[in-house]
């Protein structure tokens, strides 16, 4: 054994159990949400704490999704509260769940097709940008200062997701992995608190997966950015996560550890089936 | 020029005394380049200078000094080349490794070569060295990228700023420092190793060359020297570090030259930093050129009527006169105004979309390169030479002078370089360039080196009537008919493999009277052929075994021998009979390495009755052979295989029609 891996600290994988001081960044009391007689979301609630990696999973149709729609903002729900860096959230746009911290993407992607991948993670800047919107057109002084500090903070993501090669290329061409990769660049470069990702890895291959998963963890690391993500493939859910919620048509049915999770009987029959 | 002549001059004979002069001379001329957050960040020589040393007195505080060795690990980048001329200046050995190469080959290098340090790239690289348990020499690693690495221990690991950090404090802190640090190499001489560089070998363990400054410097100087490269070259820093090739071009003829390096944003991005950087001094392998050309091929199929028009017609018109105009020869009037309306309508928009507007000297080596291939890139007006070179000759071997381009050829003797043959046709070369020793292997020295200098290459090849070198095979490949005519099988292969509609060729005729060949037909080639003129098939066996596809593969072996013909050496063994496979070669039947090339003896072994089919005179032979189906399944592959007979050309000793 050389000196240097005697002394090597394994870097701090994610825990098992997060340490308790770990402060609640998101609460979710007792939310539920209908439309019509449907009910999307039945009595809900978790929480999500600083610096984790929060899983959401559950199901077809369980209501991962109208959860995520409802912490940004999206949807608001008939009953409950959702409490937000330890105030009580009011009624809110999305826009202004932006403004506050929280970004996400989307199931599937919703990005500008004809914009290059410099366009696209520009665009996520917007909410920082100051300069009003005639400094804007006549792009000189203050407002070209502005866009150059921004620039740098887009090539910053750029550099950190390695999609040097494909700046200048419109999103439309570029294949479904890659484009994923720009909406987890558009979505950093709000730099967020908290980060909503709804099935990063749909309809990727093994590799697409990995290095997703390797930049989910990174930025996590890195950035010190709250995750919150909705995924199907349970290896990459166990394997990233810090806790774990399951959902099935709308209730909770289980909420902690991955392997705690992974082995409640609930949630066996929910994704296997059980007669009723 | 008379910079030029300052440049090369001198007593400066190692690369921290070089880095000096240059900052002095040089010093607001830019050094390095490095495109990073979207924009091309540069470093004058003086900048050069101060974040070398910086480095390197960290270096020292963190305990390095002379005679250690240091492992330099990872993609081209400004600060692993200051990296080794940081240690150099410590009198340590950089020793670049290839960052590509898997953790037990690379364990296996760094422990033999007993690195102290290591100046890695990234997190990768980080964790692969850390998981190298028996490389107990190793002390430090400093890295390049902090990403991921926050929460490592670093008492053994740093970041190089903080390394250079360290630098400036100590320069910070004693005025005298700066001067101590150039005093410490100032006894330095052109005879001390410089770096250390480990051969890939294609057999056993890789060998660590040993290099001398000298060895270096005096190369690059003659390859800058032959080319007339002066401080104004552009280059591009891309192919692996390790690599004899990228040591002399980006660093030893940068130094000696004071011209700029320019390091890509990421591999996958090189293609448009070429055309952002457009290099005057370039280098690439033979498959750099060939996907080069098939993407410009593939574009002018989609593009508009008038725009293929107007490529074909000027194509035609630089093949046939693009190259003589190159050469400096006569041309009639008519296609020297068609060429120069070419250039304004084609060929520089052309050389403008691939990043060679201002390429002054291109050089390919390594494998042979087709010669539709190299003869497109001439006739555009483009510099490109063959060079022939081995990491134990710090590069030169060979250089195509200009004026003097032969497709078949790789050139004349670079300058003071001795070159001769072996009774056995093997090529031996002496020169200033020529390594010091393999470190630790005093047996392969012995082997290589001879007492007085000679080095044997392992290649066997013969000087033409015009001086030139003409490299056949590797020495111990190469055979004789029973008639006593040389053969040499990959010679000939290579030949035939040219031919686009020939996708592998296997030659036979080591002890036999006459040579023939076993060819795998290109099924993307030869199916597009098919389908244009309506030739129905359901299978690989069933296309090779047409009997249009034997006539076109029969032209094709003709003029291949119509070619050996020309050639005295080899005329000998032009391919009387061949047969085209009713298999494809593959690598999951072991027919071929996983690198695809050829394994011969196994085929040999695996093909007896065919081969005997070819020497006993019969037309045809019915074969069985066993394949293994990609998911590991076995099946059957049986057919009657035809074979065809040619009749050799009488020898011509011509050389020029010989190139054609």
């Amino acid at each position: 054994m050389n000196a240097v891996t005697a002394a090597k600290v394994v870097p701090a994988q994610p825990v098992a159990a997060p340490e308790p001081e770990r402060e609640v960044l998101l609460k979710v009391d007792n939310v539920s949400l209908s439309f019509g007689g449907v009910k999307a979301i039945t009595n809900i609630s978790f929480d999500i704490r600083k610096g984790e990696i929060r899983a959401i999973i559950g199901p077809n149709g369980a209501g991962k999704t109208s959860m995520l729609n409802v912490i940004n903002g999206f949807y608001h729900p008939q009953q409950g509260t959702i409490t937000w860096r330890g105030e009580v959230r009011r009624k809110m746009r999305p826009y202004e769940a932006a403004s506050q911290g929280i970004a996400r993407t989307f199931q599937n992607v919703a990005l500008f097709k004809g914009m290059t991948t410099l366009d696209n993670i520009m665009s996520g800047r917007t909410l920082k940008m100051h300069r009003n919107f005639f400094w804007q057109v006549l792009h000189y002084g203050p407002a070209r200062d502005e866009e150059i500090a921004h620039r740098r903070k887009v090539e910053d993501i750029i550099d950190f997701l390695e999609i040097q090669a494909i700046r200048k290329t419109p999103v439309g061409k570029l294949p479904y992995g890659l484009q994923k990769r720009v909406e987890l660049g558009r979505a950093l470069a709000m730099e967020p608190e908290l980060l909503l990702l709804d099935e990063p890895m749909a309809g990727m291959n093994l590799e697409e997966k990995e290095d997703m998963s390797r930049f989910i963890i990174d930025v996590n690391q890195e950035f010190g950015t709250t995750i919150a993500l909705i995924e199907h493939d349970m290896g990459v859910v166990m394997d990233l996560s810090d806790r774990v919620v399951v959902l099935d048509y709308g209730k909770k049915i289980a909420d902690g550890a991955p392997a705690e999770v992974q082995a409640s009987q609930e949630v066996i029959d929910a994704y296997l089936g059980v007669s009723h | 020029m008379a910079r030029l002549a300052n440049v090369a001059g001198g007593d400066v004979d190692t690369f921290p005394k070089i880095l000096l002069r240059n900052a002095r001379d040089l010093g607001e001329r830019t050094a390095m380049r490095e495109k990073d957050y979207g924009i091309w960040q540069s470093w004058t020589w003086a900048g050069v200078l101060e974040e070398t040393r910086a480095f390197s007195l960290g270096l020292r505080q963190l305990g390095l000094t002379a005679g250690d060795k240091v492992a330099i690990v990872g993609a081209n980048r400004p600060h692993l080349y200051w990296s080794m001329v940081a240690a150099q200046a410590l009198g340590a050995i950089p020793v670049p490794v290839y960052a590509d190469s898997v953790a037990e080959e690379m364990s296996y290098v760094l422990s033999h070569a007993e690195v102290r340090f290591a100046i890695v790239e990234d997190q990768e690289q980080v964790d692969k060295l850390l998981s190298m348990e028996d490389l107990t020499s190793l002390k430090h690693i400093v890295y390049d990228e902090p990403r991921g690495l926050r929460d490592y221990d670093h008492t053994h690991l740093s970041h190089f700023p903080a390394v250079q950090d360290m630098g400036r404090a100590v320069l910070a802190k004693d005025a005298g420092a700066a001067a101590a640090w150039e005093n410490g190499f100032a006894a330095q001489k052109g005879s001390d190793i410089a770096v250390m560089l480990y051969t890939s070998g294609t057999t056993g363990r890789p060998k660590g060359v040993m290099l001398s400054f000298d060895n270096l410097v005096i190369s690059a100087r003659n390859g800058n020297e032959f080319d007339r490269l002066d401080e104004t070259e552009e280059v591009l820093a891309y192919l692996p570090m390790a690599w004899i090739g990228d040591h002399v071009f980006s660093l030893a003829q940068a130094y000696t030259a004071g011209y700029c390096v320019n390091c890509p944003e990421s591999l996958e991005t090189v293609d448009l930093d070429r055309l952002e950087i457009a290099p005057t001094y370039f280098f690439a392998p033979p498959r750099v050129f060939e996907s080069m050309l098939t993407r410009i091929l593939v574009r002018m199929e989609d593009a508009s009527r008038l725009k293929k028009k107007m490529f074909d017609f000027f194509m035609d018109v630089a093949r046939r006169s693009g190259e003589k105009i190159l050469n400096g020869e006569n041309v009639p009037f008519t296609d020297r105004l068609l060429y120069s309306l070419g250039e304004i309508m084609v060929y520089g928009p052309l050389k403008n979309r691939i990043g060679f507007t201002r390429l002054k000297v291109g050089y390919t080596a390594g494998e042979a390169i087709g010669p539709e291939i190299f003869r497109f890139y001439r006739s555009l007006g483009l510099n490109l030479k063959q060079l022939y070179g081995q990491t134990e000759a710090s590069v030169y071997i060979t250089l195509q002078p200009d004026g003097e381009i032969y497709g078949d050829t790789v050139g004349k003797p670079a300058p003071q370089v001795e070159l001769k043959i072996a009774d056995n046709g093997e090529v031996l070369y002496r020169s200033p360039g020529v390594f010091v020793a393999y470190y630790k292997n005093e047996e392969a020295t012995r082997a290589t080196k001879t007492e007085d200098g000679w080095v044997l290459t392992g290649d066997a090849g013969f000087i033409a009537d015009n001086g030139h070198l003409k490299i056949i095979d590797r020495a111990k490949d190469v055979g004789k008919l029973n008639d006593g005519a040389l053969f040499a099988p990959k010679y000939i292969e290579n030949k035939l493999k040219f031919f686009p509609n020939i996708k592998e060729a296997v030659a036979f005729g080591n002890g036999q009277d006459f040579a023939t060949v076993f060819i795998n037909i290109d099924l993307t080639s030869v199916g597009s052929w098919a389908e244009r003129n309506n030739v129905n098939y359901a299978s690989y066996q069933e296309l090779a075994a047409n009997p249009d596809v034997y006539a076109m593969i029969q032209d094709h072996v003709d003029q291949v021998n119509r070619d050996l013909a020309g050639e005295p050496m080899m005329a000998g063994s032009q391919i009387r009979r061949f047969l085209i496979l009713h298999k494809e070669l593959d690598a999951d039947d072991g027919e071929l390495t996983r690198t695809q090339k050829v394994r011969r003896s196994f085929i040999a072994d695996r093909y007896a009755p065919l081969i005997e089919a070819l020497y006993d005179g019969s037309t045809s032979r019915h074969v069985r052979t066993e394949v293994t189906f990609e998911d590991g399944r076995t099946g059957i592959i049986e057919g009657t295989v035809e074979i065809r007979d040619l009749t050799p050309h009488a020898p011509r000793h011509q050389l020029q029609e010989a190139a054609e």
